[in-house]
C-alpha cells in the first residue's frame, strides 16, 4: 500500500444538469469539495477510481478524473489553479458558483 | 431580415424534438457519452469547468427585438441572467442544465433561432460584416449569401463529420470588418466586368495553434455558383483533410502541406464536374433571399441633423460617444451606433438581461427593429437617425452601456478564458478588466486612437489575439498563468498575423507590459494619427522590445 | 455479430467477406479487401462464378476501383468511429460522379444517429452491430429529420420549401 505523493479527490460533471460533483465519503457525488473522499493510498484511490467509473457507466457523471489537493483540518484545496476555480467558481463573478454562498453570507 | 417561412419552422422545430430525443436516451444510458458528444455539440451544447455551455447562433450577426427579448428571457429563466456574446456573432450561456436544453431550444425555435452546428466538426455559424446593409462602403450586401450558405450546410448529409470545424465569413464591402481571411473560407463579393454579382473566395485562413492569412483560390465565382463551388471546396477537404492529428485537421493544413495550385486543381475539377448540377442557384431563388434583406423604409433626411449638432455643443461626452461609436451610414441623415459592451469593469461581451431588454427597447424604436452583433463583442443598432443618436444616448447611459470606445485600447476582444473554459490555459477577462481600468481615462484613450487589443486563454485563439494590434495570449507554466504578447497582427483587409514580442509575463505584470507598449507608441508616432498599426509597421518591433526588456547586448 | 439492414428490413447476409491471405472460394459472392483486390485483381475480375465485392478502409481512395465498378456489385464503406465522416463523400462520388448502381454498403462503427446522412448520401445497405441502432430500425424509429436543405444522391425526395435546394424525404 504506497502512498500517494499527493492527496487526491475524484471529481466529474454531474450528467443531468453539468454542476461540478466530487466523490464523496459515502460514495455518493458532492457539491461542495470539502466533503470529497480525500485518497491518501493507490488501495483507496484505486476503489474510488472504481467507484467513478462504475457512476460514470451508470450515466450519472460525466467522465470523472482524480485530481491532486492539500488537504488539512476538514478544507480540501486542489493544487491547480484550474481545479481551484472548477471548485470556487469564476473568479470575476465571485456571486456564481459554489463560491456564492460563502460571498452572500458575506455580503449580507 | 430573413424571416422563417412554413418550411424552415417545420425544419427547426423537428431538429428541436430530435434532439430533445436525444437528450432523453443520453439520459437513460441508452447513448453513451462517446456518441452523444458529437451530438451535443452539433447543437450548440459543450460541457465546461462548471456546467454545460449552450452556444446559440446569431446567423450573419442580425437579429430583431423580439430575438433579443427571447435571449433575455432565456438567461433569466434558465440560466444566470446573463449572457456572453462572441467572436464569432454567437451568444453563449454558461450555466444551463442538459434537461433544460430542449425547453430553450423550444423557446428559441418560437422566435425563428436555433443552436445548430454551433459547435462540432461541421460547417459553423456563417458570420458576415456586422455592418451589412447600413454601411457606406458596401457593394452589396453579405447577408443573402449568408442565408443561402445557412440553410445549405444546415444538416448537411455529407459534412457532418468533417476532419475539424469549418468557419465561413462573407463581406460585401472592400473594408473588411469580419476577419473574412482568418476564416476557412472566406467570401468577398465582388462584381466582374459585366456588372455581375459574385464572389472572390479565399480558402485555408484561420487562427489557432497555426495562423495562416487565407489565400485567394478564385477571384470571381459567380453567384449562380455559389453553392456549387463552396460544396466542391468542402468535398475535397472531408475526403482529404487530414484526420490523424486533430491538430493539423483544419483546411489551412490541407492547403499548406498539399499546396495552393494543386488543391486549386482538386477542387476546380470537382467544381467543373458539378456545376451545371443541381445546386446552380436560380436568379429567382436568389432575388427572393434577398428581398428580406431590402433596406428598411428610410426617411429622406438632410445629412445634417440641426438636433445632434445642438445636442453635440452642450455634451463633451456625448461629442465623445458619437465621434467614436456612430459609424458612417449609407442613407443620408442615418448612423450606424456601437453598443460598446466594454464599460470598466465588465466583461467584455457579457450583458445582463435587463440590458438585452433595454436593446431589443431601442432597436424597436429606433431601428427598425433591426439590431447586430459584431465579432468584436459589440451590439449595433444599424438605422439610428442622427436626430435620434442624443435620446439613444441618453438611455444607454441610464443602462451602463454607453461607453464610448468602440475600436480605442479598451474596446477589447477576450475569451471567456479559465474562468469558464475547458480548454483555457489561462484567465483572460481579469487581465480585460485590468487592462480597461489601467486606461480608464478617455482622454488619454483617445490619444492613444485606434488600437486593436485582443486577448485568448488559449492557442485556439478564439480571443483572436494573433490579428490583434496588441494581442495577448494566456497559456499555463508550470502552473502559473503567463501571458505572451504579439504586436501587428490585423484582421483586416490588410491581414496580418501579430509576432510575438519576446518572453511572457506574468498576470501581475501584463497590464504594465502593455502600458509600456503604448507609451513607446506614443513617443515614437510621427503625428497624431499615424495609428499603432501605422507606427509598428514603419518602426517594427525592435523599439518595443528594448522599452520591455531592456537594450539588446551589442 | 452484426446483421445486415437493406431495402427496410434486416436480412441474411450472402456475402462473404475475405480477409488478409484467405483462399477466395469459387462460387461463392466474396467482398475482398482493396489490398486483396490489387494484389489478384486479374484472378478476381475472372472469376468463373461468385460476385464480387469490394471494402475500402476509410483512409483508402476509390481512384483504385474506379476503372472496375461495373464488376462490383457491392462496395463496401468503412465507417471506423461516429466521427470519420469521409465514407459519407465516398458515397456520394460513387452514385454522383461515377453513377454507381449496385450496393454501397456502411460497414463499422453504423449507428441510428447517421443513419438519414448515410441513406442521403447514397449508402443503400448497412452493416448493424450496435444493438440500440438494431432496435430503432427494427421498430422503425429513424430520428433522421425529413426536411432537408440540399438536394441528395437518392431519388423519392420532392422539391419543398419553395427554393431550388429544398427537399422532402
Amino acid at each position: 500500500m504506497s502512498i500517494l505523493k499527493n492527496p487526491v479527490v475524484f471529481t466529474a460533471n454531474r450528467l443531468r444538469d453539468g454542476e461540478s460533483v466530487w466523490l464523496g465519503a459515502s460514495g455518493v457525488w458532492v457539491e461542495d469539495i470539502n466533503a470529497a473522499r480525500v485518497l491518501r493510498n493507490e488501495t483507496e484511490r484505486d476503489a474510488s477510481q472504481a467507484l467513478a467509473d462504475q457512476a460514470d457507466a451508470d450515466n450519472i457523471v460525466v467522465e470523472p478524473y482524480a485530481i491532486d489537493v492539500s488537504a488539512q483540518d476538514g478544507v480540501v484545496a486542489p493544487l491547480k489553479f484550474r481545479e481551484q476555480i472548477r471548485a470556487a467558481g469564476p473568479t470575476v463573478r465571485l456571486d456564481l458558483g459554489k463560491q456564492a454562498q460563502t460571498h452572500a453570507s458575506r455580503a449580507a | 431580415m430573413y424571416r422563417y417561412d412554413e418550411f424552415d419552422r417545420e425544419f427547426v422545430t423537428s431538429r428541436v424534438a430530435q434532439f430533445r430525443d436525444q437528450v432523453e436516451r443520453r439520459v437513460s444510458g441508452e447513448l453513451s457519452e462517446d456518441n452523444f458528444k458529437p451530438i451535443r455539440l452539433q447543437n450548440g451544447v459543450y460541457l465546461q469547468l462548471h456546467a454545460y455551455m449552450l452556444r446559440v447562433a446569431i446567423p450573419y450577426g442580425t437579429l430583431n427585438s423580439r430575438q433579443m427579448r427571447m435571449l433575455a428571457h432565456i438567461a433569466r429563466t434558465y440560466d444566470r441572467d446573463y449572457g456572453h456574446f462572441t467572436t464569432r456573432q454567437n451568444i453563449q450561456f454558461n450555466w444551463p442544465k442538459l434537461t433544460d436544453i430542449p425547453d430553450i431550444l423550444e423557446d428559441l425555435a418560437s422566435v425563428e433561432m436555433h443552436a445548430i452546428q454551433t459547435s462540432g466538426n461541421c460547417i459553423r455559424n456563417v458570420t458576415a460584416d456586422h455592418f451589412a446593409g447600413a454601411s457606406s462602403d458596401e457593394i452589396a450586401d453579405p447577408r443573402p449569401y449568408a442565408e443561402i450558405l445557412r440553410q445549405w450546410s444546415s444538416n448537411h448529409p455529407e459534412f457532418a463529420f468533417l476532419p475539424r470545424k469549418f468557419k465561413i465569413a462573407v463581406i460585401g464591402a472592400p473594408h473588411d470588418r469580419a476577419a473574412m481571411q482568418f476564416h476557412d473560407i472566406g467570401l468577398e463579393m465582388r462584381r466582374n466586368a459585366a456588372g455581375n454579382l459574385g464572389v472572390a473566395v479565399y480558402i485555408g485562413g484561420g487562427l489557432g495553434r497555426t495562423p495562416m492569412v487565407g489565400k485567394l483560390v478564385n477571384d470571381f465565382v459567380a453567384e449562380e455558383d455559389l453553392l456549387s463551388y463552396v460544396e466542391a471546396i468542402l468535398r475535397v477537404y472531408n475526403m482529404n483533410g487530414r484526420r490523424d492529428n486533430k491538430y493539423k485537421a483544419r483546411i489551412k493544413i490541407l492547403v499548406h502541406e498539399t499546396g495552393l495550385d494543386e488543391l486549386k486543381q482538386s477542387i476546380d475539377a470537382e467544381f467543373e464536374r458539378i456545376r451545371d448540377g443541381v445546386l446552380k442557384l436560380p436568379d429567382a431563388d436568389v432575388r427572393s433571399i434577398e428581398a428580406y434583406f431590402a433596406a428598411p423604409k428610410f426617411e429622406l433626411l438632410s445629412d445634417r441633423s440641426s438636433l445632434l449638432e445642438a445636442a453635440k455643443a452642450d455634451d463633451k461626452s456625448f461629442t465623445r460617444w458619437v465621434d467614436r461609436n456612430v459609424s458612417a451610414h449609407k442613407q443620408s441623415g442615418y448612423g450606424i451606433v456601437t453598443v460598446a459592451l466594454k464599460s470598466t469593469g465588465e466583461a467584455p461581451g457579457d450583458a445582463s438581461a435587463s440590458q438585452m431588454d433595454v436593446l431589443a427597447r431601442l432597436g424597436e424604436q429606433y431601428s427598425f427593429d433591426e439590431l447586430r452583433i459584431s465579432h468584436e463583442q459589440n451590439v449595433i443598432l444599424p438605422h439610428v437617425r442622427l436626430d435620434d443618436l442624443k435620446a439613444v444616448y441618453d438611455d444607454l447611459v441610464a443602462n451602463g452601456m454607453a461607453a464610448p470606445n468602440a475600436g480605442l485600447i479598451t474596446d477589447i476582444i477576450a475569451c471567456p478564458g479559465l474562468d469558464y473554459c475547458a480548454l483555457a490555459t489561462a484567465r483572460s477577462i481579469p487581465v480585460a478588466q485590468e487592462i480597461g481600468e489601467r486606461f480608464a481615462d478617455l482622454d488619454r484613450q483617445n490619444e492613444i486612437g485606434d488600437l486593436k487589443l485582443k486577448i485568448s486563454g488559449c492557442i485556439n485563439a478564439c480571443g483572436h489575439h494573433h490579428v490583434g494590434h496588441i494581442g495577448i495570449l494566456g497559456v499555463d507554466r508550470r502552473g502559473e498563468e503567463l501571458y505572451q504578447v504579439t504586436l501587428g497582427g490585423s484582421g483586416d483587409e490588410h491581414a496580418a498575423i501579430g509576432e510575438i514580442v519576446g518572453r511572457g509575463f506574468s498576470k501581475d505584470e501584463i497590464s504594465g507590459a502593455v502600458e509600456t507598449i503604448v507609451d513607446t507608441y506614443l513617443a515614437k508616432r510621427l503625428a497624431d494619427d499615424e495609428s499603432f498599426l501605422d507606427a509598428y509597421r514603419r518602426i517594427g518591433a525592435a523599439p518595443f522590445k528594448e522599452a520591455l526588456y531592456g537594450p539588446v547586448a551589442a | 455479430m452484426s446483421y445486415l439492414y437493406k431495402d427496410g428490413a434486416f436480412q441474411s447476409d450472402k456475402w462473404l467477406t475475405i480477409d488478409g491471405d484467405q483462399p477466395v472460394p469459387e462460387g461463392e459472392d466474396v467482398i475482398v479487401s482493396l489490398t486483396l483486390f490489387e494484389e489478384h485483381q486479374h484472378a478476381l475480375l475472372t472469376r468463373n462464378s461468385g460476385r464480387l465485392g469490394v471494402h475500402l478502409e476509410a483512409a483508402e481512395q476509390l481512384d483504385a476501383i474506379v476503372p472496375h465498378l461495373d464488376k462490383f456489385d457491392v462496395v463496401s464503406l468503412d465507417f471506423p468511429t461516429f466521427a470519420d465522416g469521409r465514407a459519407f463523400s465516398k458515397a456520394r462520388w460513387l452514385r454522383d460522379q461515377h453513377g454507381y448502381a449496385g450496393e454501397v454498403r456502411a460497414v463499422g462503427d453504423v449507428r441510428i444517429d447517421q443513419v438519414s446522412h448515410m441513406k442521403r448520401c447514397g449508402i443503400d445497405a448497412l452493416l448493424v452491430t450496435h444493438q440500440q441502432t438494431i432496435d430503432s430500425l427494427t421498430d422503425i424509429k429513424d430520428p433522421g429529420l425529413q426536411l432537408y436543405y440540399q438536394p441528395s444522391a437518392i431519388d423519392g425526395e420532392t422539391k419543398a420549401g419553395g427554393r431550388a435546394w429544398a427537399r422532402r424525404a
